[in-house]
């Protein structure tokens, strides 16, 4: 037997030895004559089509405004797929860092896999663009150093929706909550400003997440004679819980009104109009409001299957061209360094105007109200908002103070 | 409408209820074709979630490439996940049956794993939208709540069904054979019985049961990739209280545990995922062989 | 009723486990074992690391399957919840590593305890069943009860200083305490394999009846192979944790369970290497696909199905088999 268990265990090693030294050889060493940037998402899962491909597309149009070279020396791009999974995610970045020598890492939905990623930028002293993950955390009690919050987050979406909501006469709130740490934080933040703006929350309710049937909790929303329901979740739970709304005669009535807090172009494009129509969101881009804005999204069109950007996809690309103009002018790519100068430099393009970023990370850039066309006001594919306000970036994000960054403080 | 019931109001009781009988229906459907199967086949089918989401894929495809509507898909699309079961069934579980029905469960495992990780990597898992069909929009007041006119048709829908397979299986000479060729295939074969081609026949008529509670499922979730993945292990659970292979364990169970989800959720909201696997450890230590099954 | 009855249990019976010494044998023991010790400085050691832990619990779920006959398909929760409890306790408690790795295994061993008690009357088919949706009620647990953090799962966890002396924020340190746990859990699986406790497992997966006409009360044989497995996967689980510094809801979901099923399957069930091979290889190949257009399931589907149809021996399987024939 021994015999047999250690010419088994010699084949154990082996087996280990010779395919694990696959993937080591496929990677280069880390060399100083490339910038590569990692483009890491969801490729699959329930953020694909919010980011996905499209985050690398849009990374790849900002690298092509350099010529794909910077410094004389030329611009890579990877892609990998974190599933969704906080250890893959933080496994690909620690890896993509050690190994491969990528400099910076774009996109990262899901707040949970962009933590993760987080703490390893932290300690690799990397540069971390999140044009994805929502919650404000990143930029107050895990802000980093070299770490920048983009597009949104949980704050903005509050402020934006539940304060403009109150506004327009929705006084009394009952939430949908998902039952996560992203959505606690959401609902806690929107019940601040609904509250500060001189509203009332009846209620709320914690779903589980990927919850197929929200119909016994809209009972329980209809039940609690809220002027608006607010929905405190993403992607999947958002889509099935603003169908089964319809469904259930929630917005029929004319009493009862649905805020959607996170919503992308993308899931209106899944709802449909006639689903989705009159629903209130907060974004922090729409390709159909300038000329810039729109010859952008054409280019990123085309390449992309005729859809139109979403915040975050356009979020990626502002970002990564604004770390690229930080290399050129800091004539590196180390991170700390890249990042200091990001810090310094105003953030000019078609995303945003002079946008600026605060010692935590925050870009601070105006978001928009909007509202979902009815089908009969829609004039063609992707014409889908109809957009109400504009929300003043120093409005919309948390103060330097207030969001609670210890880095900030020195 | 006064007063209340244990201190909760009659309005949310009754609406949760009726919502639990709607889900049970999904559970019904599903769980009993997965006993039809098992009693056959003895296969614990795991690609049984993954064929209810591709009955929904289908009738998407059918009507957004096709233009064909809501009603020929309740024929169509469980037809054709019926005959994929046959292509299944006929060119990989077929050789297993001499096996441990453990490698049936590992290969159907496998199997949902390709047909979701497919249909995920084509149609990204946002979710398709499918339109409820135009007979059946609006809804009813019942006084204690708005009650869609679809979700009341699912529940006719799935009770006939259910109703009729017990009839079918309990009732006719067909059924018959059938219930011989689960105990003593053997002999069956011997009275001149094609029972390889009833193996077929039967996995097929399962998983077209789950390709149809796909199709009712369609308009009420998204089409998802994942419709599938987040309801099989609860049907699992209810086979295995209402006792493996019983047709009418499976369909009671369903219905049952829907309801006693509904109530959950209006006595304690937190526990209603987990009530099915609790009352699961429970029915087992009591029962191990489940409600309505048969000790082997 | 067995998995095995069909397919050569590799390594059976007392007498073999006289029979080796051969040098050959040996050199390639220690062959391995050389590799092991040398392959950080080659490889990643993040990676090896998460081969060795997945290693580890494949290895303990084979304990179950390939010598007690008992197909567990709810494997994730001793895995995940032992991930939980090592990264609260190191994190919030600030307990040392190693003591957060043993709370860990005793979490899963508890939670063995409760499943076996219910799970162990039943077998084959029905047993595989109330494991995997027992699992699923711990994965609804760990959904919501707060020190798990739900979605986000616990993260940023220290990796601290085994035993006060070794500061394991070391890669190369890190690597050679994974190994040794890797090491300790694959002796304790020998030896529990190669003892009487071992040979009667092996009893009751050929003949259960038998066994319990020879006098042993063989549900009480069993609920300790399912403790000790589940202790086992437990030590994976917190180890894994320490090595990731987190612990989230991926490690108890039941495509968990599934994939240490598909390690061990690929690997070989029933022989004592088979797992660490499957393990290497499923690992192997989902850190390539991730960097490729493949979609990941899929692939990981069609391995499953291969595996049931044409290799249920799995690769350690076949090749032991065919290197045992000509030998005894």
């Amino acid at each position: 037997m021994n015999a047999r268990l250690l010419a088994g265990a010699a084949l154990a090693a082996l087996t280990i030895g010779t395919v694990a030294s696959g993937p080591a050889l496929a990677q280069g060493k880390l060399s100083g004559d490339t910038v590569k940037i990692g483009v890491l998402n969801d490729r699959s899962g329930l953020y694909a089509d919010l980011g996905g491909e499209g985050s690398a597309i849009a990374a790849r149009m900002a690298a092509e405004e350099f010529g794909n070279k910077i410094l004389g020396k030329p611009i890579q791009i990877v892609t990998a797929d974190h599933q969704n999974k906080p250890d893959i995610g933080s496994n690909l970045a620690r890896q993509w860092i050690d190994q491969d020598g990528v400099d910076v890492i774009v996109d990262v939905p899901n707040s949970g896999v962009a933590l993760a990623v987080q703490e390893v930028t932290r300690e690799k002293k990397t540069v971390f663009l999140m044009e994805g993950p929502a919650t404000s955390r990143l930029t107050g009690d895990a802000c980093s150093p070299t770490g920048f919050h983009w597009a949104y987050d949980t704050h903005a979406l509050a402020v934006g929706t539940g304060r403009a909501m109150v506004q327009e006469g929705g006084k009394s709130w009952f939430f949908l909550t998902a039952d996560y740490a992203f959505g606690h934080q959401l609902e806690s933040d929107a019940s601040a400003e609904v509250k500060k703006a001189g509203g009332t929350v009846k209620g709320a309710v914690r779903t589980p997440l990927n919850t197929s049937d929200f119909s016994s909790f809209l009972l329980q929303a209809q039940s609690s004679g809220a002027q608006v329901v607010g929905l405190a979740n993403a992607g999947g739970d958002t889509i099935t819980s603003i169908k089964q709304a319809a469904e259930f005669g929630l917005t029929q009535s004319g009493q009862q009104k649905l805020a959607g807090l996170l919503i992308f172009l993308s899931d209106v494009h899944a709802l449909g109009l006639s689903v989705a129509q009159d629903l209130v969101l907060t974004t922090g881009f729409y390709w159909d409001m300038d000329d810039e804005k729109r010859a952008w999204s054409k280019k990123f069109g085309e390449r992309h299957g005729g859809k139109m950007p979403t915040m975050v996809q356009a979020g990626s690309y502002s970002a990564v061209r604004h770390y690229l103009k930080a290399v050129e002018a800091a004539g590196t790519d180390d991170g700390p360094t890249v990042a200091a100068k990001m810090k310094e430099m105003p953030v000019d393009d078609m995303f945003t105007k002079n946008g600026k970023i605060l010692a935590n990370g925050r870009l601070i850039h105006d978001m928009y109200l909007a509202r979902v066309k009815k089908p009969s006001e829609s004039k063609g594919p992707w014409d889908y908002y109809q957009i109400l306000r504009t929300i003043p970036g120093a409005e919309a994000f948390a103060t330097l103070e207030e969001s609670g960054c210890k880095i900030a403080a020195k | 409408m006064m007063g209340t019931i244990f201190g909760i109001p009659p309005q949310a009781l009754f609406g949760q209820l009726l919502l639990g009988l709607i889900n049970g229906s999904f559970y019904a459907l599903l769980s009993l074709g997965l006993a039809v199967i098992f009693g056959m086949l003895n296969v614990i089918n795991f690609a049984h979630g993954a064929l209810y989401m591709m009955g929904a894929f289908v009738s998407w495809l059918l009507l957004t490439q096709l233009g064909i509507g809501y009603w020929w898909s309740l024929l169509l699309a469980p037809v054709i996940v019926g005959l994929f079961g046959v292509l299944l069934e006929k060119t990989l579980l077929a050789r297993l049956y001499k096996l441990d029905h453990l490698y049936g469960l590992l290969l159907t495992f496998g199997v949902a794993l390709m047909v979701e990780g497919a249909f995920r990597h084509q149609y990204g898992v946002s979710g398709q939208p499918y339109p409820i069909p135009e007979a059946l929009r609006g809804g009813q007041n019942l006084g204690f709540m708005f009650l869609p006119n679809y979700r009341g048709w699912v529940v006719v829908a799935s009770l006939v069904m259910c109703l009729g397979t017990w009839m079918a299986i309990e009732r006719t000479k067909l059924g018959a054979y059938l219930r011989a060729a689960t105990e003593n295939p053997v002999l069956v074969q011997a009275f001149g019985i094609n029972v390889p081609r009833m193996v077929t026949l039967t996995y097929a008529f399962g998983v077209a049961l789950a390709g149809l509670a796909g199709v009712l499922a369609a308009p009420i979730y998204q089409v998802s990739p994942l419709m599938g993945t987040n309801l099989i292990i609860v049907v699992f659970a209810v086979v295995v209280i209402g006792g493996m292979g019983s047709i009418l364990g499976a369909v009671v169970t369903g219905y049952g545990l829907g309801l006693l989800e509904g109530l959950t959720k209006v006595f304690y909201p937190e526990a209603s995922n987990i009530v099915v696997f609790v009352i699961m450890a429970v029915v087992l230590m009591i029962k191990p062989a489940g409600l309505f099954g048969r000790e082997k | 009723m067995t998995l095995h009855s069909h397919s050569a249990p590799a390594g059976a019976g007392p007498a073999s486990v006289q029979a080796g010494g051969l040098p050959l044998a040996r050199i390639g023991g220690v062959v391995a074992l050389a590799v092991l010790v040398v392959a950080p400085f080659i490889l990643y050691p993040v990676f090896l690391m998460k081969v060795l832990c997945f290693a580890l619990f494949a290895c303990a779920f084979n304990l179950l399957i390939g010598f007690a006959g008992l197909m567990s398909f709810g494997h994730a929760a001793f895995f995940g919840s032992a991930a939980y409890v090592t990264a609260h306790t190191v994190k919030v408690w600030g307990l040392s590593p190693e003591l957060g790795i043993l709370l860990g295994a005793l979490c899963a061993a508890g939670f063995g305890l409760i499943f076996g008690a219910i799970a162990i009357r039943r077998q084959g088919i029905y047993f595989a069943m109330i494991t995997l949706a027992l699992s699923q009620m711990v994965f609804f647990i760990a959904l919501q009860v707060p020190f798990t953090h739900g979605e986000d799962g616990i993260q940023a966890v220290p990796r601290g200083t085994l035993f006060g002396l070794f500061d394991l924020s070391q890669p190369l340190t890190m690597y050679y305490t994974v190994l040794a746990i890797f090491l300790f859990g694959f002796a304790v699986i020998w030896r529990t394999v190669h003892s009487p406790f071992g040979q009667v497992l092996k009893a009751i997966r050929e003949n259960e009846p038998r066994a319990i006409s020879l006098g042993y009360r063989t549900e009480r044989y069993k609920l300790m192979a399912f403790v000790l497995s589940a202790a086992l996967t437990g030590v994976a689980g917190g180890t894994k944790a320490i090595v990731f510094q987190l612990a989230t809801l991926t490690d108890v979901t039941w495509q968990m369970s599934g994939e240490v099923v598909l390690m061990t399957l690929l690997g070989g069930m029933g022989t004592l290497t088979g797992p660490v091979v499957g393990a290497a290889l499923v690992v192997t190949l989902e850190n390539y696909l991730a960097a490729t257009n493949l979609p990941v399931p899929v692939v990981i589907g069609a391995i499953f199905v291969i595996c049931v149809l044409l290799f249920r021996r799995g690769i350690a399987g076949e090749i032991l088999a065919r290197f045992g024939k000509g030998r005894s």
